[in-house]
């Protein structure tokens, strides 16, 4: 062991009360930032998960309309044209294979689904419950979402292979009182037809499943009398993280609107964001005080060995020996702090895991949710170094420079 | 064993010329050393004695490079230090100086081996088990052979006393400078304490300044300087 090490570890285990504060500071510090960081990022990304499951990365519909050409697309029945901030657009997507072959040159691009949407009305012996179709590929829509795990009744093969069939949403078929295999019928465009729930499926979105209604694309294309098209483009994308700038160029070279998932989502986004920032405020606060008690009881660790810096000093221990015996016992502090805050940190991420808590609406959950990174460790542990480090540096340096002579004489300051 | 102090008996191992000092802020300033001129030979004991408050520590504390002079110059061993550079005077306290302060200052957390041990950790001549039992026969010179295991803090002043002066002869230094290392001693122990001093003094060629206000002590050394109000008399 070097000397100053072995100095270092005496003056600290001398000293055990000051020792297990600055212990406790590092270990609440490091435990508390992992877990608060673990639980706030948990439900943003549960619901970053689910919506992007629901609904995919990025959607494009409605062609931007060349102005030249506005008075052809007009004539046509199926579009009309909508003008948003100045920009004017065709309602739909009227070649959605050629459009998904050039969304799909782009690299970030996954997968691509082409859905036909309208509007219906569904009745049971029961009751009437207005709701939307989606007519869909199935191969290529369970690559653009998460559909497969979100069945929570029956199975998507039935849906595959049978005419006929529905996936209904889970809230839907409680207010129809729907069960799997049994019939309903729906009407669209004034004419209906009897449909069969294949399976029901769950997103924990309260929106989606209280009216979402999907069924294979060519029943959707004869339900709404839409014989080409689609209404969007679903895309799910490698990393969702760049949607909107990939929505960006998308709109810019296929002449489409396309809205990525940040967009879309904003408002509950924004609340999420507002979330975190408050967290963000309050961990800070709290490292600010943690850092604070480390520095009194670092700076008081100092104060209170002057006199033996000065015997130090006077038998040749040179001024980095001294900053380094108080780094040693700063690094000390910090190995086990650090080891012990991680595991604390861990610990209480995983007790409030088990917290039983029951949210739909949004997303489905019947527990806290939070996520284990190691980034938030890492984190922890380079802040707590930070902290510790400059709490202990300063002083020591101090207390370096002081003159032994003057430190013997009681005027050193 | 510091073979330059054993070849030249002597020899000036330290001298200072025009020692200024002074102590203090603005009003309260004091002129406390007021131009001291000294030599210190290997071999000799020499006594610094004075009344209390006319400079003697002062004086050792330049001497000993813990602080520094206002004006006037030190030599060890022949290289000027008063102007140096904090690592060079730490350095040679290190290797060429032992220093018993007045008060008996041990690190408390240590046990008596281990401050002995202390300066020759850091100076790193010797093995780990040399510099072990280099301190054991340094405190069993000094009467402490049955204690070298107690801490710091569970010594008795004159003990503390006695580890100090041990621990200021852990890395054989040329020149010893002790503040009253008898000061708190019975007649046995400082006997035994002065005559250690004196005896390496002899044997090893070691420069001995002390500060005692002990007449029979001073008397026993090779020469007495009488110091009155920041200067030689
Ligand atoms: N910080 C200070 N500020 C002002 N004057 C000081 C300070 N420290 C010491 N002095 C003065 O310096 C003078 C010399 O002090 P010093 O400690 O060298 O005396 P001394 O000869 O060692 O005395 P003693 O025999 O009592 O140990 C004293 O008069 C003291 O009052
Ligand atoms: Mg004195």
């Amino acid at each position: 062991m070097s000397p100053n090490l072995r100095i270092a570890y005496r003056f600290l285990t001398a000293k055990k009360r000051a020792m297990f504060m600055s212990l406790a500071c590092t270990i609440l510090g490091v435990g508390l930032f992992i877990v608060t960081q673990a639980t706030t990022s948990g439900f943003e990304k549960f619901f970053t998960k689910t919506i992007l499951g629901i609904n995919g990365a990025i959607r494009i519909e409605d062609r931007i309309q060349d102005t030249m050409t506005s008075m052809a697309a007009a004539g046509s029945a199926d579009f009309y044209i909508v003008n948003r901030e100045g920009v004017k657009y065709i309602e739909g997507v009227e070649e959605p294979q050629r459009l998904a072959e050039a969304v799909r040159e782009f690299p970030n691009v996954r997968a691509v689904s082409a859905v036909v949407r309208g509007n219906v009305q569904i009745t049971t012996s029961f009751k009437t419950e207005d709701a939307q179709v989606f007519g869909i590929k199935l191969e290529d829509h369970v690559r653009v979402s998460d559909l497969e795990e979100q069945i929570t009744a029956g199975d998507l093969e039935t849906f595959r292979s049978a005419t006929g069939g529905a996936l209904v949403g889970r809230v839907l078929a409680d207010r129809l009182q729907l069960a799997v295999g049994d019939s309903f019928s729906v009407a669209a465009r004034g004419q209906s037809r009897a449909l069969k729930v294949s399976a029901i499926f769950e997103t924990g979105y309260r929106e989606v499943d209280k009216a979402n209604v999907y069924v294979l694309l060519p029943e959707a294309r004869s339900l709404l009398r839409r014989p080409t098209g689609a209404t969007f483009l679903q895309v799910s994308l490698h990393d969702p993280t760049r949607a909107p700038r990939d929505a960006a160029r998308m709109k810019q070279i296929l002449r489409h609107d396309a809205k990525p998932w940040q967009e879309r989502e904003k408002t509950w986004l924004d609340v999420f964001r507002a979330l975190r920032i408050s967290t963000m405020i309050t961990v800070s606060v709290f490292t600010l005080i943690a850092s604070l008690a480390m520095f009194n009881t670092l700076a008081m660790i100092v104060l209170e060995k002057t006199k033996d810096i000065a015997i130090l000093r006077s038998m040749g221990y040179e001024r980095k020996d001294i900053t380094q015996v108080f780094l040693w016992q700063a690094g000390i502090v910090l190995g086990i702090g650090a080891a012990l805050g991680a595991l604390f940190g861990y610990v209480v991420t995983w007790m409030v895991e088990q917290v039983p808590l029951s949210i739909t609406g949004i997303f489905k959950t019947d527990h806290f949710i939070v996520v284990r990174d190691v980034n938030h460790y890492l984190a922890a542990i380079a802040t707590a170094v930070v902290m510790v480090m400059v709490a202990s540096l300063i002083p020591a340096r101090r207390a370096a420079r002081l003159e032994p002579g003057d430190i013997v004489r009681g005027t050193a300051q | 064993m510091s073979s330059a102090a054993k070849q030249n008996p002597g020899a000036v191992a330290l001298r200072c010329t025009g020692l200024h000092r002074s102590l203090g802020q603005g009003e309260g300033r004091v002129h406390v050393l007021k131009g001291v001129t000294f030599e210190a030979r290997r071999g000799e004991v020499c006594a610094i004695v004075g009344p209390s408050g006319c400079g003697k520590s002062t004086l050792l504390y330049l001497l000993g490079l813990l602080d520094q002079p206002d004006d006037g110059q030190i030599e060890i061993n022949g290289a000027l230090m008063s102007n140096s550079d904090d690592l060079a005077r730490t350095r040679a306290r290190g290797e060429h100086i032992g220093f018993v302060f007045q008060f008996h200052f041990l690190m408390l957390e240590f046990t008596a081996l281990e401050n002995v041990m202390m300066p020759m950790r850091k100076l790193g001549r010797l093995a780990p088990e040399a510099m072990q039992a280099r301190a054991h026969a340094l405190l069993d010179s000094v009467g402490l052979g049955s204690k070298t295991h107690r801490l710091g803090t569970q010594l008795s002043g004159g003990e503390q006393q006695r580890v100090a002066v041990a621990r200021a002869l852990a890395n054989q230094p040329a020149i010893l400078l002790a503040d009253e290392p008898t000061g708190n001693l019975d007649g046995k122990n400082s006997g035994l304490v002065f005559d250690l001093l004196t005896h390496l003094a002899k044997e090893q060629g070691q420069a001995v300044v002390l500060v005692t206000h002990n007449p029979e002590i001073a008397q026993r050394c090779d020469f007495t300087r009488p110091m009155r109000d920041g200067v030689f008399v």
